[in-house]
């Protein structure tokens, strides 16, 4: 990326967040990704530990968000970063971890791992990316699919009867003990981004003060696995999948509750 | 240090302790549960990480992280369980980082039994995981042994940035004998960590640890390096023991608590007139095939005896190149191979060859 003099009598007012690269992304046009890895590159810069961040990444879609983090990070096996950073946690507790999984990753084949961190109070933070479908291995039915909702592997919509229904991670995980912070956003339009923002703050705080578990579900989507333009997926999302997961927190301790009203 | 009393599985979980490990990680499954519960008790009061996990999957992957942070880190578990473990295992051996992992072995496939059994030579030496890969593989006869090569793993794993795993089963695992701990090595303080460890990237670029390489010609080079450290380890780490192969006509070939039970082979063996030898391989994988290959010139046949189908004896056969005869004998199910049995193979073969 070339750098350019600022004239005098200008102020820079928007830059790449250090912690992201200047990589440009391989993520299709229209994804939202990429704003979710900005938000979260934001969060941590402003919280100023990036150098003592360790991130995971999962396998999907964003299995290369390495590249795209300026920050250590690792590569975990389908639905295991929840367990890996457990270990990385554990031996390195003054470090910042975070996950970050999509649907496929977190709600179906790394089901035990999440449930399982988020039950002992890991310290870490998850970022979960819901889009109701898979995009790395070109659109199929994923455990957040919804009802009726045509894939390459439920091509007469999904069947609930025999496929099961959607997972509601963010409310299955809430329930547990040892989660202090989960919540569900939405990156669908800029009041849902600064939203989210916030909350993904909110989360790592979370973890940085020590207090349990934390997660945020993103609503977010896959225009090309849905077969429409980035503009008619966001609007898909909004319609369809808002009402089917609701958004706000499914969990925020009274500690949780007291750092962001900054008590 | 003097001799105590040590039942093997504490013996194992005190000695990494006293080689320093930081952390495990683990599930109980019998024959080896003994290792979680002796870590249990002391990686706390020592102010180290026990985690008890979820499943064998879990904890390898915890195991994974925590090797990724730059940690010493280990795990336990028992042929169901590294079953488990070896997707784990495939992506530890490709990031390259040290992992120490033991299986006691029991008696397979399915959920088997908890009896000793050797069934998993295959899938430690040959098919830890998906992918081109093998462990470090290292195989004690009794507690002491046990002991001295957890320490042996911990130092071997580092000194390649590979996974070291000690196989025994429940006989050795649950046999309680007199032993020597090796004095406790202080535990490597966290900024002593590895440059290549995940730490943060404080006044340095990131570091990532990752098994994925997009294209064929790049995994192919990563596939290259990992081949040119395995012949570097099989060139420089393989390890074995001989008992009475001197004057020796017939050969045993055995390892682990058959490796034992062949020691009490060979004396009767000589008694009765046979001139039999025994070579106890400690390292399975890298395999002593070129000690097998020169005393296959010297002997008229070679008997190996196994707790499984007949899976070492592949080697066997692969070190000899057809010099000699090679015989198998071997019990399933957890059935430990006597004297008794094996002494009239030893005399089959005395008389075919």
């Amino acid at each position: 990326m070339a750098t350019v003099e600022i004239p005098e009598d200008m102020e820079l007012v928007f830059k790449y967040p250090e912690s992201l690269t200047e990589r440009h992304t391989h993520y299709c046009p229209g994804c939202t990704h990429g704003i979710i890895h900005r938000l979260i590159a934001e969060v941590i810069d402003e919280l100023g530990v990036r150098e003592r961040t360790i991130g995971i990444a999962p396998v999907g879609c964003s299995v290369l968000a390495y590249y795209y983090f300026n920050m250590d990070f690792a590569e975990a096996a389908h639905g295991r970063a929840p367990a890996m950073a457990t270990g990385i946690k554990r031996v390195s507790p003054d470090r910042v971890v975070f996950t970050y999984q999509g649907d496929g990753d977190l709600a179906a084949i790394g089901t035990a791992e999440i449930i399982h961190a988020a039950n002992r109070g890991e310290l870490i933070t998850t970022i979960f990316v819901n889009n109701a479908i898979y995009g790395m291995t070109g659109g199929q039915m994923a455990p957040t699919t919804l009802p009726g909702q045509v894939t390459t592997s439920s091509p007469t919509g999904r069947d609930v009867e025999t496929a099961g229904w959607p997972m509601h991670m963010a409310e299955l995980i809430g329930i547990l003990p040892g989660a202090a912070y989960v919540t569900r956003q939405a990156v669908l339009d800029v009041p849902g981004i600064r939203r989210t923002k916030k909350a993904i703050k909110l989360a790592f705080q979370t973890q940085l003060a020590g207090l349990g578990f934390s997660m945020v579900e993103v609503l977010s989507t896959c225009n090309t696995n849905w077969h429409m333009g980035p503009v008619e997926a966001l609007e898909w999302a909004k319609e369809h999948m808002v009402s089917y997961y609701p958004l706000g927190d499914t969990k925020m301790t009274d500690e949780v509750r007291a750092l962001k009203e900054g008590k | 240090m003097a001799k105590e009393l040590w039942e093997g599985n504490a013996a194992i979980a005190e000695a990494a302790i006293r080689a320093g490990v930081e952390a495990f990680f683990g599930y109980p499954i019998t024959p080896q549960t003994e290792v979680l519960e002796h870590f249990s008790k002391r990686l706390p009061e020592l102010g180290r990480v026990f985690l008890q996990a979820e499943s064998e999957v879990a904890s390898i992957n915890m195991v994974y992280g925590a090797a990724c942070a730059g940690a010493r880190v280990m795990t336990s578990s028992s042929s169901p369980g590294i079953s488990l473990m070896q997707e784990g295992l495939s992506y530890i051996a490709c990031s390259e980082v040290p992992v120490v992992v033991i299986n006691i072995m029991r008696g397979g496939p399915g959920l088997g039994n908890v009896q000793p059994s050797q069934g998993d030579y295959f899938q430690a030496v040959k098919m830890a995981g998906h992918g081109d890969f093998h462990p470090i593989v290292l195989a004690p006869a009794n507690v002491q042994e046990a002991i001295d090569y957890v320490v042996l793993a911990f130092d071997l794993a580092e000194k390649y940035r590979t996974i070291a795993m000690v196989v025994a089963d429940g006989a050795i695992g649950q046999m309680m004998e007199p032993a020597e701990m090796p004095p406790m090595r202080p535990v490597r303080p966290p900024e002593e960590r590895p440059d290549w460890a995940l730490t943060g990237a404080q006044g340095r670029e990131p570091n990532i640890i990752t098994s994925l390489y997009l294209g064929a010609e790049n995994l192919e080079r990563v596939n290259l390096r990992l081949q040119a450290k395995l012949k570097e380890i099989a060139a420089n780490e393989v390890r074995w023991k001989e008992y009475s192969t001197e004057d020796a006509d017939l050969l045993l070939v055995a390892f682990g608590t058959v490796g034992r039970v062949c020691q009490t082979v060979v004396r009767e063996a000589r008694k009765a007139g046979m001139k039999v030898g025994l070579l106890r391989p400690v390292t399975l994988w890298p395999f002593p095939s070129g000690r097998i290959a020169e005393l296959a010139e010297q002997v008229r046949g070679v008997l190996t005896v196994e707790m499984n189908a007949g899976q070492m004896v592949e080697d066997v056969r692969l070190a000899v190149e057809g010099r000699c005869p090679v015989r198998f004998y071997g019990r399933m199910g957890g059935v430990i191979p006597l004297p008794d049995e094996i002494l009239p193979e030893l005399e089959k073969l005395d008389k075919e060859c």
